[in-house]
């Protein structure tokens, strides 16, 4: 019964958030419909006991991911009311539907066909966090390090393009020296 | 009132279908970037419902990897789209159509 309620709020409140993020015009409901979104998905984890799983939602999504979306916010005009693309309304939510049953089926088809056999089965009397770092640091040790070098990388190309010529502010610079600097050289944007 | 896994199946394809109403409405790449944050979620539900119901934790590890590449497709598209809007002002969809194809 708790688990049914507890399912069916959290299902109308993400379904909620996650539609405003897609159809409001202003950037920064976007941006706080997600986050808040992002936050109700974890409750789905807390209830179907993948309790880690939630814990890293919350600090990766809404604590990493949504700052620096936030971050990042700050360097585009978002006061500006955001243009979308004039198409046929039916045929674009037609389309994704279909597209998502699809991906549903791709999910379903294998349970479908009989027997499935857990590969990796819970063992009774151990808590989810250290199931997972048994199956974690066993079985997936070599993805878990291919995914360690890919944040690295990820981390690399992030200060590599973001942190380009981040000493210049035009904000702070009077017009003359931001044209002074243009003809020095001409790139001061980038 | 058993909440079974095709109902977290069904919110799973309900999410994943606004996710891609967005991808497909939206012309500002910073919201199409929110758009896919929504897709790659509503996947890591079904990852995290069939993995319960199975009793087998596969489906949450899928669920940490898909959760490691969305923070560093972030953190690159993030870095990517600074450059565009610091050399041509704008982040629409619209400009980029610089190859003519």
């Amino acid at each position: 019964m708790f688990e049914a309620v507890a399912f069916y709020l959290f299902a109308f409140l993400t379904i909620a958030m996650f539609f405003i993020t897609v159809t409001t015009s202003q950037a920064l409901y976007a941006l706080t419909a997600l986050a808040a979104g992002m936050i109700f998905i974890s409750a789905f984890f807390f209830i179907l006991g993948a309790d880690f799983l939630g814990a890293v939602q919350i600090i990766v999504y809404t604590g990493a991911v949504m700052a620096l979306y936030a971050f990042g916010m700050m360097f585009f005009d978002t006061t500006r009311e955001v243009k979308e693309k004039q198409g046929n309304k039916y045929i674009i939510v037609g389309l994704s539907t279909l597209a998502a049953i699809l991906v549903v089926v791709i999910f379903a088809a294998p349970m479908l066909s009989e027997n499935i056999v857990a590969l990796y089965p819970a063992i009774d009397g151990v808590g989810n966090t250290q199931m997972v770092g048994l199956v974690l640091f066993t079985k997936y040790l070599i993805p878990f390090e291919v995914a360690a070098v890919m944040l690295l990388v990820a981390m690399v190309a992030g200060i590599v393009l973001a942190g380009k010529k981040m000493d210049l502010s035009l904000t702070l610079m009077s017009p003359e020296e931001i044209k002074k600097k243009e003809k020095e050289n001409k790139k001061v944007l980038s | 009132m058993e909440i079974g896994l095709n109902h977290y199946l069904v919110l799973s394809t309900i999410l994943f279908a606004i996710g891609l109403v967005g991808v497909m409405k939206r012309k500002n790449l910073l919201l199409l970037f929110f758009a896919t944050e929504i897709l790659l979620n509503s996947v890591n539900i079904a990852f995290a419902a069939i993995s319960h119901y199975y009793g087998d934790l596969t489906g949450q590890m899928f669920a940490f990897f898909v959760i490691a590449i969305a923070a560093s497709e972030v953190a690159v598209g993030l870095g990517l789209l600074i450059v565009w809007h610091k050399r041509h002002g704008t982040i629409d969809l619209d400009t980029m159509t610089s190859m003519k194809g």
